[in-house]
């Protein structure tokens, strides 16, 4: 699954329509895979080679893909068993500048499009590691990031997380990023960027128009919600 | 409105407010706030109409107020249940639901949600003479009526564990609600924009692809992950049936345009919303449970009450295919079939 979802997610949706219309016979697979141009001829991501390119990466996201929650720091997201289509598309915005980020621009621009590949393939068959960020979190903050992550609040036009990152947070397709078992800094860090409009890599605007309408205190409570979540296998049976 | 729901000590939280007659709720609160600021402005600050003076406004209460309700724990446990049938109905698939929807699939926010068809109405208008179906209906006739349709399935029994607890999640929504209000009632059902001088289905199309395939997929199938439902079928075979409601072009209009894409409402132009609309009724989906072997004779029996806003036995221009013209029940097959459909009710009463 992965290995396909890869050629055609790392195309934005635009980009897919337009290749069919102009491939039309040619089918859906091939015809998304020549409108990115720079996916010509690419391998499918090889776990092996990726753990090769990964070697830059280990300082912050970990051996075991883990990462890191850095309290008052820059948090490093889990990459382990995050769906290698995702990754892909985010290294690829990194390196366009379509999302910002001065921590991992070099790093990303250091990657080959086949490069890029291997090293989604490898961290997205690794197993998913617990999160941090979460533990201190009081009950009535639990209860309330358990409403947002599930429920929502639509009286604040909130629409629940998994409404989207699926049934338990844990992702859907290579659109909508697993979010349990991921460090509350990170979480937060991402919400508040596409609150103040520092983040907008994200397709047809889903997440920015919705985390707009959280609070801080929302966001501090769904990012330790989902953070406790014990790690489930992402994508799997 | 926090206030003015602990001053009234209501066993519930449930707020309804007759902003015309100023005789109920706020009139009660001293510390009753000014329009700008009272229930649903997050609504109208996202392009909502504000209520209007004549309407009736209610904030049916959440699953949170339900743990506060000084109600017997036993019927908090059955709406609890309701309200899990609700927002997880695919628990039903095979016995009552035969497709990929939930009730919370169309009706958003849990059944709470204003313009995107808030389901406490039914509580309180019902029963009523029902223009579907041509006689009176109560709250779980009508409920049924979206198994048979909406969840192309059949419908649990009336009086059954599952119909009572679904009831009682639409009665505790309407807490504090008028029974039979004389005032409309704001946001309800969905309501659609003007509908443009021309539908283009090449544009639906166009407009469907660009901003909903990213959940719905290009087949209109929705997406499982996993085994378990995310997003809901728009057509086909894990849609809603051909006598749904919402295959009425101007109520597929009408969702669209105030609840789509998820967490953009209103978003799209009222042309683009009805082209979608338009687009997505003119697919194929399981036959109306209504349909004996003839579209002819379905579109002359129920397009009066019902088909004349739908697109059902048109020949849709892209490829000249008759709509509905055929005997596929989806994934309930023949041999389920749904038992509430086309029983008459109080034929021996006098004028």
């Amino acid at each position: 699954m992965a290995d396909q979802g890869c050629i055609i997610q790392n195309n934005s949706i635009g980009e897919t329509v337009m290749s069919k219309r102009i491939l039309g016979g040619l089918g859906l697979l091939l015809g998304a895979g020549l409108s990115a141009g720079s996916a010509l001829a690419l391998e499918p991501g090889d776990p092996q080679r990726g753990q090769a390119a990964a070697a830059t990466c280990t300082a912050c996201h970990q051996a075991n893909g883990s990462g890191m929650h850095v309290p008052g720091g820059e948090s490093w997201p889990r990459l382990a068993g995050q769906d290698a289509g995702y990754i892909e598309k985010q290294l690829h915005d990194f390196k366009s500048g379509r999302r910002q980020n001065a921590s991992m621009m070099p790093f990303a621009t250091m990657l080959d499009d086949q490069q890029i590949a291997d090293v989604a393939a490898y961290y997205s068959q690794m197993e998913i590691t617990p999160a941090s960020g979460g533990e201190e979190a009081s009950d009535a903050v639990m209860a309330r990031g358990e409403q947002l992550a599930n429920r929502g609040d639509w009286d604040d036009y909130i629409v629940s997380c998994s409404s989207c990152h699926g049934p338990g947070g844990t992702g859907v397709g290579s659109e909508f990023p697993g979010v349990a078992s991921q460090h509350a800094g990170y979480i937060s860090a991402q919400l508040h960027a596409w609150k103040d409009g520092e983040r907008s890599n994200d397709p047809q605007n889903l997440m920015g128009a919705i985390a707009k309408r959280m609070s801080d205190d929302d966001i501090a409570a769904v990012s330790a919600w989902y953070a406790r979540q014990a790690p489930v296998v992402e994508g799997g049976e | 409105m926090n206030i003015s729901k602990k001053s009234l000590a209501l066993a519930v939280s449930g707020v309804s407010v007759a902003l015309a007659s100023g005789m109920m709720v706020q009139a009660a609160d001293d510390n009753a706030q000014p329009q700008a600021e009272g229930p649903y402005q997050t609504l109208v600050e996202l392009g909502y109409p504000a209520p209007k003076d004549n309407e009736l406004v209610h904030v049916p209460p959440t699953m949170a107020d339900l743990e506060e309700a000084d109600i017997h724990p036993e019927l908090k446990k059955v709406i609890r249940r309701g309200y899990e049938l609700f927002t997880d109905t695919q628990q039903l698939r095979g016995k009552n639901v035969f497709n990929d929807m939930n009730c919370s699939s169309c009706h958003l926010g849990e059944g709470r949600q204003p313009y995107s068809a808030p389901i406490w109405p039914a509580a309180v208008t019902l029963p009523d003479f029902r223009g579907k179906n041509q006689h009176v209906n109560n709250l779980e006739e009508r409920i049924a009526g979206c198994f048979a349709y909406s969840m192309n399935g059949t419908p649990p029994e009336y009086g059954s564990d599952d119909m009572l607890a679904l009831s009682a999640y639409h009665q505790w929504l309407a807490t504090g609600a008028p029974m039979y209000p004389d005032q409309p009632i704001y946001g309800r059902g969905f309501p659609a924009p003007d509908r443009p001088e021309e539908l283009s289905y090449a544009n639906g199309k166009e407009v469907f692809q660009e901003q909903c395939v990213i959940c719905h997929q290009e087949d209109g199938s929705g997406h499982y992950e996993d085994g378990e439902y995310v997003f809901p079928a728009t057509w086909g075979d894990g849609s809603n049936n051909w006598g749904a409601g919402i295959v009425r072009t101007h109520t597929a209009a009408g969702f669209i345009k105030n609840n789509m894409p998820l967490g953009q409402p209103l978003s799209l132009s009222d042309q683009d919303a009805w082209d979608v609309a338009y687009y997505m009724t003119q697919q194929e989906r399981p036959q109306d449970p209504r349909y004996a072997g003839d579209v002819d004779e379905v579109l002359e029996r129920f397009g009066p009450t019902f088909h004349k806003n739908s697109s059902y036995g048109q020949i849709r221009e892209e490829d000249n295919h008759r709509l509905a013209d055929h005997a596929n029940w989806g994934e309930k097959g023949e041999t389920v079939v749904p038992w509430n459909v086309g029983v008459p009710r109080f034929e021996d009463l006098q004028d």
